[in-house]
């Protein structure tokens, strides 16, 4: 039995006020990581979703709100880009390749997004990877449906099955589309971002079930099966936004007045890089904020320690001039004292670090599902190291002060006890 | 001089604040092996002499020697470490660590001093089996081994404390008022447990007490009046 097993003995012995100490400083170490966590993870998550692309055009608003609905599928479109616009600046000579979006229906809760055959191949995410198919094929036809992999996990579909479309973007019973029913054609594999949670349809597809649909509701001609339809006649009118590789990436801020002074239409080009990182500007200050309550938090949780501890220094000066008695230096004191909220902060970190953890596991599926954002469940990364390390810090600074306090009580009283 | 000394007091004076000396004492000698009891009025610093030898006060003024080594002429750590290796106590009450067994109890001086653990290896045994003999020989049975040391009786517990000063065989044991928590004819018996312990060893034994009855068990009778020059403050 050495110094630390008797630290650990004593402990056991006031093991209700250090379960109260450990669970307190844990959940703010909990706090602290999952703020990290979430801070680092998100930004993760938004920076992999596109790569490659140089240009994203929308209807003018901000480069933020243009990114967010268009890539990540958070929010609406205010405005939409015309078909004109659209064949105009796939005309330009830097322009190497577009992808059309347009968003605006979906199904069981999951955006629909109508696009071309372009998307498959020019859509890039994470480090340059391109969409790869874990089943089937591109949509060939006006009805044919391209599943994103948590689309046809979480409904369990599989190739040759039908869906119908919901008109809007809410959850629940929305007005169906009962009457155009896709078939699946391909699933694609999982990418970790919005690409998974999306069915992929022909833009001539979006068209089709909307003929008759114009005042947001069906007329008697849309209840006519559209099966005769004639494709070349389903050209949309309008798109929600467009995605634009182009020829040499000097010729981005050239493309980019083009379309921000296009005369037809109010329009907007925005860098995804730029729009990302104000989008992480725009954050910055809530982050730190957050980043700063959770530390105080920690010091919160690493006082009340010192205060439990100063508080059983009171009872223990007895067992402390026992100690000297039997041989203990005042320094043996000290470590003892000190040794107590090392253990205490390393189990604290323990339970911080599994809490986390834990949570994580329970909250990343929500996440995922309500906003996109992919958390995927990892160890610790060298800047939570470095915040366990600083908590740890404290813990340890904190501690030397009833260490301190002992050390001057076993100096003064020596082996009598003084009450 | 004896250099045979237990202990050896030389011109010692010890005032707590810079008022007079509470201990003046120009000489005092305990011989090796010697059992002394140590007798004198409250407040008239038997527990200061007591902490003067056992190396947690210096004197201001004299030199202390213990087992021949003069305490005022080393550093707190070094005579922390005299009294690890050479000196066990025995205090009034509250002896033990409450969260600790009896054994444990026990065992803990071995956990500061390697010396003890030398002597007890040199007797062929482990601190473990010295443990058990020591507690057997105060009559302490030995299912009370592993008993948390809250459920004693107060004169077991000051027997467990017997056994954890001797155990390792120290050349010096400082009893400071052991029996006073104990019932009158429980004292007798501690009181014989213990010098048969200490003379087993030949171990020195300093046995404070307020108690005039243990007194004709000891050959020497200290009395604190008659070795100090110091106006005594306390009413006999
Ligand atoms: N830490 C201290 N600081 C200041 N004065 C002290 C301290 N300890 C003891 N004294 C004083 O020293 C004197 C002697 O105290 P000591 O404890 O040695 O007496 P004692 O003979 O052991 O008495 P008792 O028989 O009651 O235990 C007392 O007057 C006491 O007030
Ligand atoms: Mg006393």
């Amino acid at each position: 039995m050495n110094l630390f097993s008797l630290a650990l003995k004593s402990i056991k012995n006031r093991r209700f006020s250090f379960t109260l100490t450990v669970v307190s400083i844990g959940l703010s170490v909990l706090l602290l990581l999952s703020v990290e966590r979430l801070r680092h993870e998100a930004r993760e998550s938004f920076a992999n979703t596109v790569s490659g692309t140089d240009l994203i055009v929308g209807a003018r608003s901000g480069q933020v709100q243009l990114l967010l609905y268009s890539i990540f599928r958070i929010g609406n479109a205010t405005n939409n880009i015309s078909w004109e616009s659209y064949a105009d600046i796939r005309q330009h000579p830097d322009v190497a390749w577009t992808i059309p979006l347009s968003l605006g229906d979906s199904h069981r809760g999951f955006r629909v997004l109508g696009t071309n055959r372009d998307y498959f191949q020019y859509y890039r995410f994470g480090r340059k990877q391109r969409l790869s198919f874990a089943q089937g094929n591109v949509f060939e036809g006006v009805y044919d449906a391209v599943l994103g992999a948590d689309v046809a996990r979480e409904l369990g579909y599989s190739l040759g099955q039908s869906v119908t479309l919901s008109h809007g973007t809410g959850d629940v019973s929305l007005m169906e589309h009962g009457n155009s029913p896709f078939r699946i054609v391909g699933i694609l594999e999982k990418t970790g971002t919005p690409v998974d949670r999306a069915v992929h349809v022909r833009l001539e597809g979006i068209e089709a079930i909307h003929i008759g649909w114009e005042g947001g509701r069906p007329t008697a001609l849309a209840r006519i099966r559209q099966s005769a339809l004639d494709v070349s006649a389903l050209q949309p009118k309008s798109l929600t936004a467009v995605m634009l590789g182009l020829n040499s990436p000097m010729a981005v801020f050239r493309v980019q007045r083009f379309v921000n002074d296009y005369s037809q239409e109010p329009l907007l080009a925005a860098l995804p890089g730029v729009a990302l990182q104000e989008l992480w500007d725009t954050m910055a200050l809530a982050q730190q904020a957050l980043m700063a309550v959770s530390l105080m938090v920690v010091l919160v949780g690493v006082t009340g320690m010192a205060t439990a501890m100063l508080t059983s220094l009171n009872e223990r000066r007895r067992e402390m001039a026992v100690l000297r008695s039997v041989g203990a230096r005042p320094l043996h004191i000290f470590a003892l004292v000190q040794g107590e909220a090392i253990i205490v902060m390393l189990c604290s970190l323990l339970l911080g670090v599994v809490g986390m953890l834990a949570l994580q596991g329970i909250v990343a599926p929500i996440l995922q599902q309500e906003w996109g954002l992919y958390l995927p469940i990892r160890w610790l990364s060298a800047s939570e190291w470095l915040l366990l390390g600083l908590a740890f810090g404290c813990g340890l600074l904190v501690g030397l002060i009833p260490a301190y306090r002992a050390y001057r009580y076993s100096l003064a009283d020596g082996m009598t006890v003084r009450l | 001089m004896n250099t045979g000394d237990a202990i050896r007091l030389h011109s010692v004076r010890f005032h707590w604040n810079q008022e007079r000396p509470i201990l003046d004492i120009p000489a005092l000698h305990v011989a090796a092996g010697e059992q002394v009891f140590v007798k004198g009025p409250s407040g008239s610093g038997k527990t200061t002499l007591l902490n003067l030898v056992g190396g947690i006060l210096s004197p201001q003024v004299g030199e202390v020697s213990v087992l021949g080594r003069n305490l005022c002429a080393m550093s707190g750590a070094q005579r922390d470490r005299i009294r690890a290796d050479h000196i066990g106590f025995i205090f009034q009450m509250f002896n033990l660590i409450p969260y600790l067994s009896v054994l444990e109890n026990v065992l803990l001086p071995c956990h500061f001093s390697k010396a003890r653990m030398r002597r007890i290896r040199a007797a062929g045994e482990t601190p473990q089996t010295a443990a058990e003999r020591l507690l057997d020989h105060l009559d302490l049975a030995s299912d009370l081994l592993r008993v948390p040391v809250t459920e004693l009786s107060v004169g077991q517990q000051q027997r467990v404390a017997v056994a954890r000063a001797l155990i390792g065989s120290p050349e010096l044991v400082i009893a400071d008022e052991p029996t006073s928590a104990l019932d009158a004819d429980r004292r007798q018996a501690f009181l014989s447990l213990l010098q048969e312990e200490c003379q087993r060893g030949n171990t020195t034994l300093l046995f404070v007490s307020h108690d005039d009855a243990l007194e004709s068990g000891f050959q020497r009778h200290i009395h604190l009046q008659d070795i100090t020059l110091a106006m005594q403050g306390g009413t006999a």
